[in-house]
């Protein structure tokens, strides 16, 4: 490094290591710009993750059905699911649906065959009184049914049906293991597994619907949903537009949010800084006039400035990238009960913001300093 | 040979003439003094001289060149390849070093070279000071090293404003024998002063009052 260039970093250097406590203020400005811009910018790239985790909570996103005119079996739906990757598929549950009777109360009900470990992922907002079916002879059944026809935990329903194709009624014996709690329709109806269902009705491997709770934006699950549709003509994905569609709203209006209050946070601090060195010229006037006066041009009063201002981004930039980690962890935890890991990019992107801000922070004090005339500074006006 | 000439500047501001008609020169080599009550001038031509301010009539020749139309960027250049200013206040940069404050004069004249500018430290003996910031030395010494930073780029000319006005007499003794072994070097001293003593050390005096020149004087007694 030129002699030149030293001396530059000297006189930058100790013009804010030994002039602390006013460049404390203006590094502190900067720091704090830089912990919310560099917090908030985790938590948008984040937010879509942590929300998609808790728009999961509201159910399934998508569902597969038969295509017009034809049936779905576990093995095409399953053939279907290839379509999405693993890591984004949170849970598919299966159902088939048939009318089944109450033999002691000759009342006809809907019965859902299913598969409970999934629709313990896809429909997380079911609540159970009791147990979940542990076997096939076990059964949830809604809470308005369990009204209606006066059953409780552990009592023993009768339920049959009759296979038109065979002729034959069936009839088995459930132990209610649990009442369902969902606030919507899954409270009139009764849910078994999908063995049981076939054991009742006699008839294998037939699904209606395949509920999916897929962890994707509005535009990822399109194009899951016509991949599927595409690789598997017996079968047609539809999204479930009731969830996709807020949580696409409800995504973008947090992310705008969470980018106005960074451009509001970088404006703020730009005064702070501008203040702060407007101030810290004022108080170097003299100092300034007396470069000039042994021959600082204006150039080099600019570069000075601005090295001062720059250098304090830098390390503003430094200390706000490690902060805003710290921020958007706390954040993460506290509001979405889950952890987020350090993004490698962030910190050039911090700091070059915040070099950037604090550059255009000191062009106003900058224009003040090299407007200090060194003729009525050194005569001690 | 004048090293320094103005001829028939004014400086005007409204009604008020801060320089009237003023015609001086100085030779290279030359010590001269420059005398006057306040309000007489003298900060007024040492500004045009130290090219921090232009006059309003007239002109200012500095070694042969007509420097009074010249812009503010241009006599930034000039000031600070030629001339070496010493102040009454002393000023330095708080927060650098003395070594530090005479390296910032050669950062904007060239390059800085510690070496050279603890020479000149040496040269007003305060080279064992080097290290100390200008709050952890004397007035007296606060101004060697003024004269130090003024001697580093080898100015044509010294121009001191009052440079003995805060010192006592012991640091205005060794600031003037500073000024006698530059002068004997051939260094061109101006030097703006209240104090009789310190014209009566230079070769010639003259005498500002009411923005003209009311009198020279030629010190018979001048001692190298």
């Amino acid at each position: 490094m030129n002699t030149k260039r030293k001396m530059f970093l000297k006189m930058v250097t100790a013009s804010l290591l030994r002039r602390r406590s006013r460049m404390l203020i203006a590094l502190l400005s900067i720091a704090v710009g830089a912990t919310i811009l560099s917090g908030l910018v985790t938590i948008y790239y984040d937010v879509p993750r942590q929300m998609g985790a808790q728009f999961r909570n509201y159910g399934a996103n998508m569902i597969l059905v038969p295509a017009s005119g034809a049936s779905m079996t576990t093995e095409s739906a399953s053939e279907a699911l290839k379509e999405i990757p693993p890591d984004n598929l949170i849970g598919a549950s299966p159902y088939r649906y048939v009318n089944v009777e109450m033999t002691s109360r000759q009342r006809t009900f809907i019965a859902a065959g299913t598969d409970f470990e999934q629709v313990m992922s896809t429909s997380p907002y079911f609540v159970v009184e009791g147990e979940w079916p542990r076997n096939d002879r076990e059964i949830l059944v809604g809470k308005e049914t369990a009204e209606l026809v006066g059953v409780k935990i552990n009592s023993v329903m009768e339920l049959s049906f009759r296979n038109e194709e065979t002729k034959k009624r069936n009839r088995i014996n459930f132990t209610v293991s649990g009442l369902l709690d969902t606030g919507g329709e899954e409270e009139s109806y009764l849910f078994m597994t999908m063995k049981a269902m076939e054991d009742l009705t006699g008839i294998t491997d037939t699904l209606d619907v395949m509920e999916m709770s897929v962890s994707a934006a509005e535009d990822e699950l399109n194009s899951y949903a016509e991949a599927i549709s595409a690789a598997n003509p017996d079968i047609s994905a539809r999204l479930v537009k009731r969830v996709t569609k807020s949580e696409a709203s409800v995504l973008s209006k947090l992310q705008a949010l969470v980018l106005i209050v960074t451009l509001v946070v970088l404006a703020l601090t730009m005064i702070c800084v501008c203040t702060t060195m407007m101030a810290v010229v004022s108080e170097r006037r003299r100092e300034i006039g007396l470069r000039k006066a042994l021959g600082a041009s204006d150039q080099s009063i600019r570069a000075e400035f601005l090295g001062e201002g720059m250098f304090l981004g830098l390390l503003g930039g430094l200390l706000g990238t490690a902060l805003g980690f710290a921020f958007a962890q706390f954040v993460s935890v506290n509001v979405f009960e889950s952890s987020i890991s350090f993004q490698p990019l962030l910190l050039p992107l911090t700091v070059v913001v915040s070099v950037v801000v604090s550059a255009l922070s000191c062009m106003l004090p900058i224009k003040n300093a090299i407007a200090v005339d060194p003729a009525l500074v050194l005569k001690g006006e | 040979m004048s090293l320094l000439e103005l001829k028939d500047i004014s400086k005007i501001y409204g009604e008020l003439k801060a320089l009237d008609n003023v015609s001086i020169h100085v030779d290279k080599g030359e010590w001269v003094a420059i005398m006057g009550p306040s309000g007489s001038g003298k900060s007024t031509m040492m500004n045009i001289i130290g090219c921090m301010d232009k006059p309003s009539k007239g002109q200012v020749f500095l070694d042969g060149v007509d420097i009074s139309k010249e812009s503010s960027r241009k006599l930034t250049e000039i000031r600070r390849d030629k001339i070496g200013l010493i102040f009454q206040q002393f000023h330095m940069v708080n927060y650098l070093t003395a070594v530090e404050n005479i390296m910032v004069s050669q950062y904007y004249h060239s390059l800085p070279d510690e070496e050279e500018a603890l020479e000149a430290l040496g040269r007003v003996g305060l080279r064992d000071r080097a290290k100390h910031l200008p709050s952890q030395l004397s007035g007296g010494e606060q101004q060697r090293v003024c004269v130090a930073r003024a001697l580093i780029n080898h100015p044509e000319l010294i121009l001191a404003d009052e440079p003995t006005g805060n010192l006592d007499e012991a640091n205005e003794n060794i600031v003037l024998d500073l000024f006698r072994q530059l002068h004997r070097e051939g260094t061109t001293l101006i030097v703006v002063t209240h104090d009789p003593e310190v014209a009566e050390a230079a070769q010639r005096t003259i005498v500002l009052e009411h923005g003209r020149v009311a009198r020279e004087i030629i010190n018979e007694n001048f001692q190298e």
